[in-house]
Parts: C-alpha cells; structure tokens; sequence
C-alpha cells in the first residue's frame, strides 16, 4: 500500500493510458465488425470466408503483431498507433463473429413481418434487425472488451506505457507491490468496462430484460407456437 | 376489389407453387384461401403486397396492376396479419401498433391517440399498452397483431392463418371478434386458412385450393356445402364422414339435430 500512495500519480497515468488505449480499439473494433458481420449473415458464400479470415487473423501473436505493425503502416516503433491499430484488428477479428451471429439470432419472421408492415430495407436493418441483434452484441462486446483491456499490457513490452509497465518495471526492480497493483489495476478496470456496456445495454433494450423475468408468459407464448 | 389475372409462381428452385390461378375478391367481403399445405394459399395471400412477386400474370387492386405502385407504399396501404402475430419484440405494445402510422407519415400524438383507440376495438385493455408482447399471452399478441393491421384504417386486409397457433378457446373468441369487426369495418380481407370450418365461419366467399394453386371450387359456404364440385371438395368439406349430414330427429317433443354417426349435434329451434 505505501508503494502505491507514494506513486499515486504514476499509477494514475497509467490507468488513464490503459484506458485510451483499451476504449479506442474496442470503439473502432465494434464499429467496424458491425456492418462487416450485418454483411457476412445476409451472404452465406462470404460468411465462411470471412469467419476463416477473422479466427486466423486473432492467431497472430499480438507481440509479433505489434512489431510487424510499423513496418506496414509507417509508424515509429514506439507509437501507441501500433497498439491501437493491432487491437482493433483483434477486436474486428473476435466481433466480426459475435456479430453474425447476433444478425443470425433475429427471428426471420420477425424481419418478414416488419417488410410486410412497410419498413422500407434501411428502415429495416437500423430499427428492427440492429435493435434485435442488440443482445448477442453486447455478449461479444464483452468478450471483446476483457480481451482488448488485458492485450494493452502487452503494450508495455514494447514501449507504450500503459498498467502492464507496473508488470515489466516491478519485475526489474523485484517490486511485488507494484506487479500487485499493475494486476489489480487492470482487473479492476476490465470489470468496469465490462459493467459499463452491460449497464448500457441494459438502458438501451429495456425489452430484453423485460422479455427474461416474465417466464410464464414466455412460456404461454411456448404452448401457443406449439 | 382484388383480382388475379392467370397468375403463376415459379420459386428459384423449380417448384411450382402456382400454376393458373384467377379469381376477383369482390370489395367489402372476406374471401377465404383454404386448402392443405402447399396449395399455394399463402403465396397467393402475399402476392396481393408484393411480398411475393408471381412469375406470370398480374394482380390488379382497384384495376390498377400492382406491379406499377411502390413496394413499400403498397404494403403501408395495406393490413397483415400473420400466425405469430409478428409483433416488434423490441417495440411496447402501443409502439407496435403505432409503427404503420408512423411510416406513413402520421406524427407521434396522433399516431399515439388513434393506436390506442384501435386496441380498445380489438377488446384490448389499455394497460398492455406499455407492456412488450412477450409480456402478453398468445391471444392478446394476436390481437394487438390485428390491431395494428387495421390501425391505418386500410382497404384490404391479409390474414394469413392469424388463429392458427392459439388454443381453441382463444380462436373462437377471436373469430367472433373478427366477425363483428368486420361487420362494423366492411373490409376487402383476404383470409388464409388450412381448418374448413374456420373458412366457412368467417368466408363470404369460400376458395378450396387443390396443389399448386388449382382451384376445386369457389362459392359461398351454403353453395360449397350443396352442391360440392367433386369428390375432392367432398371429403376435404368433410361430407363423406357423415358429421355433415344432419338429420331431425323427435326426442322427448325436442327435435334435435343429428349427424349421420349418430352423434347430437344441436336443437332445432324453428
């Protein structure tokens, strides 16, 4: 405890490090495996291809791909770019999945109702198919969220500070209380990001809660399908 | 009025599920598809919104080809019904209902107003109204599913098998519901159904579908049951089993009805 409240500052920039450069992969990942995933659930030839592509893409070791990263995309070896950019490939490779799933888990005949009713397709994929995804997303954003926070540390090794440095400087310098509170920082932090979109997501489909803690009438709803 | 002129449905894959099919709905009437699985009476039912496209022949509303108006604005012009209600799990109900008029343009409040007013028509309490339909049972889904078919007060109304997954209780109120809705709306429904007691309750004008869409015989109920055109339209009204053919019978100075097993079927009271 005395190590940390005589580095209450160091420990606080890099929380808020680990922060940025947990929150911006997770963002950009998300965003950017959603239409790829809507894509890749309407197109069943290009589902298989692209599903291939993500899972080989997450084998890469993410040290290797940190260093690799300058060499193609021309930034310095110590830019936190490369972190940035290799996590959100990590992130699009775990999301691009749980995204096509969710677009497959919305019940067909809900899509052909609301065509019949008259939503026109943009109407469509924004109002009914994203809303009704919304579950399994927030499941593979959670994933994606504990995976991302954790793959920052690795960040440290090659330069871009962040809670992983407590683990490489308290391994130098035989500091237990610093590798401690490099652990629990990190931990402490994937669990508030994974709170934070389960409260989200909570806010945003109020339905989805609302559908669960009525079992009887899920399970009328069960009799009269039969 | 809705007419079908020598209409065909190829699907991708080579199956027929229409070969020639042509037939006027007249206006203000229920006209009822009924016939086995695959017979062709739903692809029938959703080419009337242009949910299925026929391979040949046209579809005419008001003598207007249907193939000539816009897909969307068509079907907002137009009610669904569908088996499992096919409501927004998302969307509480009033929103469910509100959902057309809002794509048609009408603002919130009103939308709002004129949805609640239609659940109160289907015999809805408006406390569901801020309920989601998975809160609701299978009957009221079903409701609220007819309440928002008939929310922006449309012409034509498709029905395709709307009772066909609730229990019996719950269908029979439903059809008496339909019945005196109907009675106040006087809509052109197109009515799909594989249950011939069900077409000849609610069917002005009865259509009993052979495979691929081959017509066995249009008529009324009472015509259908008087003269059947063949043996198919026979066994499939269910006069060869006997519980069609009722007989008077005198029973203690009560003249009860019997069917041709035997079994009372109801009191004769003229």
């Amino acid at each position: 405890m005395t190590w940390l409240q005589n580095n209450t500052d160091k420990v606080v920039d890099l929380l808020l490090s680990h922060l940025w450069l947990s929150a911006l992969p997770i963002v950009l990942g998300f965003v950017i495996a959603l239409p790829i995933g809507w894509y890749a659930n309407r197109h069943r030839r290009i589902r298989g291809v692209l599903l291939s592509a993500a899972g080989v893409l997450y084998t890469v070791p993410s040290l290797a791909f940190f260093l690799i990263l300058p060499s193609i995309i021309g930034t310095g070896f110590l830019s936190p770019a490369n972190v940035v950019v290799a996590l959100t490939i990590y992130a699009v490779a775990i999301m691009v999945r749980s995204a096509t799933d969710a677009f497959a888990s919305v019940s067909p005949a809900v899509l052909d109702a609301a065509t019949a009713t008259g939503f026109a397709a943009a109407g469509r994929a924004f109002r009914v198919e994203l809303p009704l995804a919304g579950p399994v997303l927030v499941a593979g954003l959670r994933v994606v969220a504990v995976s991302t926070v954790s793959l920052v540390s690795v960040g440290a090794l090659i330069g871009v500070n962040n809670l992983g440095s407590l683990f490489t400087e308290g391994y130098r310098t035989d500091n237990d209380a610093e590798i401690l509170t490099g652990v629990i920082g990190i931990v402490i932090l994937a669990l508030v990001f994974d709170g934070l979109i389960v409260l989200v997501g909570r806010l945003l489909m109020p339905w989805a809660t609302a559908s669960r803690t009525t079992g009887t009438s899920l399970r009328g709803l069960a009799r009269a399908r039969r | 009025m809705i007419e079908y002129r020598s209409i065909g449905k190829t699907f991708a894959d080579g199956t027929e599920a229409v070969g020639d099919f042509s037939l006027v709905l007249p206006s203000r009437t229920t006209t009822v598809f009924v016939g086995s699985s695959g017979c062709g009476k739903t692809t029938l039912l959703r080419m009337v919104n242009r949910m299925i496209e026929p391979s040949r022949g046209q579809v005419l509303i008001d003598d207007v080809d249907i193939a000539t108006r816009n897909k969307v604005e068509l079907r907002r012009s137009i009610g669904y019904v569908m088996q499992h209600s096919g409501l927004l799990p998302h969307r509480k109900v009033i929103d469910n209902v509100a959902t057309v008029l809002r794509l048609n343009g009408v603002d919130k409040s009103e939308a709002r107003d004129r949805s609640y007013a239609v659940l109160e028509t289907v015999g809805l309490d408006a406390s569901l109204a801020t309920k989601y339909p998975s809160q609701l049972s299978g009957g009221q889904q079903q409701r609220v599913g007819v309440a928002r078919g008939l929310v922006s007060d449309p012409n034509i109304l498709l029905m395709d098998e709307p009772f066909g997954a609730v229990d019996p209780i719950v269908r029979e109120e439903l059809q008496a519901e339909l019945l005196r809705l109907q009675r106040e709306l006087d809509k052109t429904i197109v009515f799909v159904t594989h249950d011939i007691d069900e077409a000849f309750l609610l069917g002005d004008q009865v259509v009993i579908l052979k495979k691929g869409g081959e017509v066995a015989q249009v008529g009324s109920p009472a015509e259908i049951l008087a003269t059947p055109a063949d043996d198919f339209v026979r066994s499939f009204v269910g006069l060869d089993k006997g519980h069609r053919k009722l007989h008077v019978e005198d029973r203690d100075g009560s003249r009860i009805v019997v069917d041709a097993t035997g079994k009372a079927a109801g009191v004769l009271t003229e």
